[in-house]
C-alpha cells in the first residue's frame, strides 16, 4: 500500500472508491447506489469549476471568517520547556468549530442539485450546529439527527440548532450517541433520497462523503501553509502537527497540504480517545488495534465483537465517541504517513486545565486530547521543534461536562 | 443452476398465485422460539427468508430493528443462526431457506467459511443488503459455484442502463423493493406504479423470478399479487412485538397472520 504524490489524497481511491484497496468503498442498499453516483458526478465536476471554487472561498472568507488565527502559546512553551508549541485556532471560525467548512460545502452542492433540504448527523452538536447555520445561510430546511445521550450532555449545541430553525431528531436506538445518529440519518436518507440532500459530518460514510468532507476542511491546512511560511519564512525543518482523531475530518483538513513533505520535517500525530481510565471501553480503534470491518458504508478499522456487531464506544468527548475512523486515516496509518496514539478522559481533562491557566485559549474536550499529547511530547524535543496543535473547537458546548468534572472556576 | 427455490416458484405457479415470502430474525425472541416459528408458518410460505441480526443496520426500519436488537440481546451469534438453520431442516428439508443481512456480519466470519457453513446447513440464498452491484460480484460468483442463490437488489431509483446489467449478472431470483424506505415502512406509491416498475424489470427478462418487498402487510398483499412473489417481513416482526407486550404467545399469533396473508393470495 502506497500515498502517491502529487495527487490529493481524496482522489487516491480506486474506481470503486476503496483507498490503498480496502478501506472506503460505497457498501450501501441499493436504493442508494444513484443518489450518490449523482452526487459524484456533480463534485467532481464543481471541485473543477473555477467559479464554484471562488464562490466557496468567498463565503469561507466573508462568512466562515479565514483565515483563523495561528498563534504561539508562549507562556505554556515556557512552562513546558521543550518545543515551541503554537495554535491553529480553528475555533475562531463562524460556529466554533471546523464542521462549518463541511457544512458549507454540502449546502453549496445541495442547491446547484436543486434539493431543498437537508438532512444530517451529528455527534457533539458542532456539525449539526454548522448545518443548520448553513442551512440557514442557504435558505434550506434542515434536519439534525442526534443521539438521545448526546442531546442531554451537548445542550448548548442543540439550542442552537433550534434556534437556526433545524429540526433535532432524538435518536433512542442502541447506545443513543453518534454511531446511532448516523446510521438513523442514513435511513432517513433512504427513504428520502429523492428530495433530501444528505450531509454526513465527518470523513466517513460512502466515499463521496469521505471526499467531500476532505476537501472542505483542507481549508485549514491551506490556511496554515500560508501562515507558517509568514511567520517562519519557510516551512519549518521540524514541524510536528496534532489533531484529535474521532471520525477524522478536522486532523486530515489539518493535515492535507502537508502529505507530499517528508515525515521526518512533517510529523503527523492523530490523538483518539481512549475513554475513561477505568473502562476497557475506548473510541481508539487504530490506537487499540480494532480490526476491519463495514460501518455506515465504509470499509474500515472500526471497534466491534468477533461476531461483526459494533461495539459500544465511551468517551468524555461526544464528537470523538464514534467506533470507527475514516478511511482516509485506515490509509496515512498503514502507509505509515501518520501515527496514531489515544489519551485518556482523565489525560484531556487535565491537559484542559493546564491550557486554559497558561493560555487565553478554551479548546473543547476533543482538541484537549491532542494538547494532551502534545504537551507531553514536546517536552522532549528541542527548541527548533515547532509543535502545532489543531484546538478545532470552542468548549463553550462541555461546560455541564466541565463543571461537573472539574468544579466552577474551570468554565 | 436450479435449487430449491427455483422448485418453490414453479409450484406457486403451477397454483396460479405468487410466492409467499416472509421474514423473521434469528433468535427473535429466542433461539428456541424463533426456530418453533419457522416450524409453524412453514407449511403457509413457499421460501422463508432469515434474518441475520446487525446492530448498526442502516436499511431497516423500527419493527426490524427492534427484532434484531432483541435477538442480539439474547445471545444469537452466526453459529447458532447456522443452527437454527439447520435444525428447521430436518424438519422440511425441501423449504428453501434464503439468509437475509449485512455484509459485515460475512465479512467477519469469512466469506469463504460463511458458504461453507450455508451449504452444510442448507441454506438456498442470500441477500445482503449493503453489498450492491457491481461491488458483489465477485462474492455472487462464489455463491453460485456453490449452488447457492445471490439474490440482487433492485429499487426504483435504479436506473434502466443499471438493470439491463445487475439482471444479466443475477441468479433466478431477484428482490424489487417497491418504494422508496426502509423495511417497513408505510406504502406510500399506489400498486400501479410498482406493478409497473415490476414488468419494467420483467420485460428486460421475463425469466427471473421477481419478488416484491417492503411495505407490504394484510393490506396490501392482495394489490401485488400479479408478483411471482411477495415478502412480508415488518409486518411480522411487529407481531411478534405485540404478541410479548401482550403476554401472547407469538408462534400462534405469527401464524394466524401468515395464514391470513396466504388466504390473501391465493
Amino acid at each position: 500500500m502506497k500515498l502517491k504524490k502529487g495527487i490529493p489524497v481524496i482522489d487516491q481511491g480506486n474506481k470503486l472508491g476503496f483507498w490503498g484497496g480496502k478501506f472506503g468503498g460505497n457498501f450501501v442498499p441499493e436504493t442508494l447506489k444513484k443518489p450518490i453516483e449523482d452526487l459524484e458526478i456533480l463534485f467532481n465536476k464543481l471541485k473543477k469549476d473555477k467559479n464554484f471554487i471562488n464562490e466557496r472561498d468567498k463565503y469561507f472568507k466573508n462568512w466562515v471568517g479565514s483565515p483563523t488565527r495561528f498563534i504561539k502559546l508562549e507562556n505554556l512553551t515556557e512552562h513546558v520547556g521543550g518545543a515551541q508549541i503554537w495554535s491553529k485556532v480553528v475555533s475562531d471560525a463562524n460556529g466554533g468549530a471546523h464542521k462549518i467548512y463541511n457544512a458549507t460545502v454540502h449546502c453549496l452542492l445541495a442547491k446547484r442539485s436543486g434539493k431543498k433540504v437537508i438532512c444530517g448527523d451529528t455527534g457533539a452538536g458542532y456539525a449539526g450546529k454548522m448545518l443548520s447555520m448553513a442551512a440557514k445561510k442557504f435558505g434550506l430546511k434542515c434536519k439534525i439527527f442526534m443521539g438521545a445521550k448526546d442531546i442531554q450532555r451537548q445542550q448548548p449545541n442543540v439550542r442552537a440548532m433550534k434556534k437556526n430553525g433545524a429540526e433535532v431528531i432524538p435518536v433512542y436506538s442502541g447506545s443513543q450517541t453518534l454511531v446511532d445518529a448516523v446510521s438513523e440519518c442514513m435511513r432517513y436518507w433512504v427513504a428520502n433520497c429523492d428530495k433530501v440532500a444528505m450531509c454526513v459530518g465527518s470523513t466517513v460514510g460512502p466515499a463521496v462523503f469521505v471526499r467531500i468532507c476532505g476537501w472542505s476542511t483542507s481549508q485549514i491546512s491551506r490556511e496554515l501553509k500560508a501562515q507558517l511560511i509568514d511567520k517562519f519564512g519557510s516551512i519549518p525543518k521540524k514541524l510536528k502537527l496534532y489533531n484529535c482523531v474521532g471520525g477524522g475530518s478536522s486532523s486530515f483538513g489539518f493535515w492535507n497540504e502537508f502529505m507530499d513533505y517528508d515525515k521526518k520535517q512533517c510529523e503527523f500525530i492523530g490523538v483518539e480517545a481512549g475513554g475513561p481510565e477505568k473502562s476497557k471501553k475506548h473510541a481508539a480503534p487504530l490506537t487499540y488495534g480494532s480490526k476491519i470491518g463495514i460501518l455506515h458504508g465504509a470499509a474500515q478499522y472500526v471497534n466491534q465483537n468477533s461476531d461483526g456487531q459494533i461495539e459500544e464506544t465511551e468517551s468524555i468527548s461526544a464528537g470523538l465517541d464514534y467506533p470507527g475512523i475514516s478511511p482516509l486515516h485506515c490509509f496515512l496509518k498503514d502507509t505509515k504517513r501518520a501515527r496514531y496514539t489515544a489519551a485518556s478522559d482523565e489525560e484531556a481533562l487535565n491537559a484542559y486545565k493546564l491550557v486554559t491557566k497558561f493560555e487565553k485559549l478554551r479548546p473543547s474536550l476533543e482538541p484537549s486530547h491532542a494538547f494532551s499529547v502534545a504537551i507531553k511530547e514536546s517536552k522532549k524535543f528541542g527548541k527548533d521543534t515547532v509543535v502545532v496543535v489543531n484546538s478545532c473547537g470552542d468548549a463553550y458546548k462541555d461546560r455541564g461536562i466541565l463543571k461537573k468534572r472539574l468544579g466552577k472556576k474551570y468554565v | 443452476m436450479s435449487n430449491l427455490i427455483s422448485h418453490a416458484f414453479k409450484k406457486a405457479k403451477s397454483e396460479n398465485r405468487p410466492a409467499l415470502l416472509t421474514y423473521t430474525v434469528a433468535g427473535d425472541s429466542s433461539k428456541k422460539q424463533s426456530l418453533e416459528i419457522l416450524k409453524s408458518i412453514s407449511k403457509e410460505v413457499d421460501i422463508l427468508e432469515i434474518g441475520v441480526p446487525h446492530n448498526t443496520p442502516v436499511a431497516d426500519g423500527s419493527q426490524i430493528q427492534t427484532s434484531s436488537y432483541r435477538a442480539i440481546k439474547n445471545g444469537v451469534k452466526v453459529n447458532d443462526i447456522f443452527k437454527i438453520v439447520k435444525n428447521f431442516k430436518k424438519f422440511d428439508k425441501n423449504k428453501p431457506i434464503i439468509l437475509m443481512g449485512y455484509y459485515n456480519m460475512i465479512f467477519q466470519y469469512g466469506e469463504n467459511k460463511f458458504l461453507k457453513k450455508c451449504k452444510i446447513s442448507g441454506v438456498n440464498g442470500l441477500i445482503v443488503v449493503d453489498l450492491p452491484w457491481p461491488e458483489n460480484k465477485k462474492f455472487a460468483n462464489k455463491c453460485k459455484k456453490k449452488s447457492i442463490f445471490f439474490i440482487q437488489l433492485l429499487s426504483p431509483t435504479t436506473t434502466k442502463n443499471r438493470l439491463k446489467k445487475i439482471i444479466k449478472d443475477s441468479h433466478e431470483m431477484i428482490y424489487f423493493i417497491s418504494m422508496l424506505s426502509t423495511t417497513g415502512g408505510k406504502l406510500k406509491v399506489s400498486s400501479k406504479e410498482i406493478l409497473s416498475n415490476y414488468d419494467k424489470i420483467k420485460k428486460i427478462n421475463s425469466k427471473k423470478n421477481v419478488v416484491i418487498g417492503f411495505g407490504i402487510t394484510e393490506k396490501t398483499i392482495k394489490s401485488l399479487k400479479k408478483a411471482d412473489g411477495l415478502v412480508v417481513g415488518s409486518a411480522i416482526c411487529r407481531e411478534i412485538t405485540t404478541s410479548i407486550k401482550k403476554r401472547q404467545n407469538p408462534v400462534t399469533n405469527v401464524y394466524n397472520v401468515v395464514n391470513r396473508l396466504k388466504k390473501k393470495i391465493k
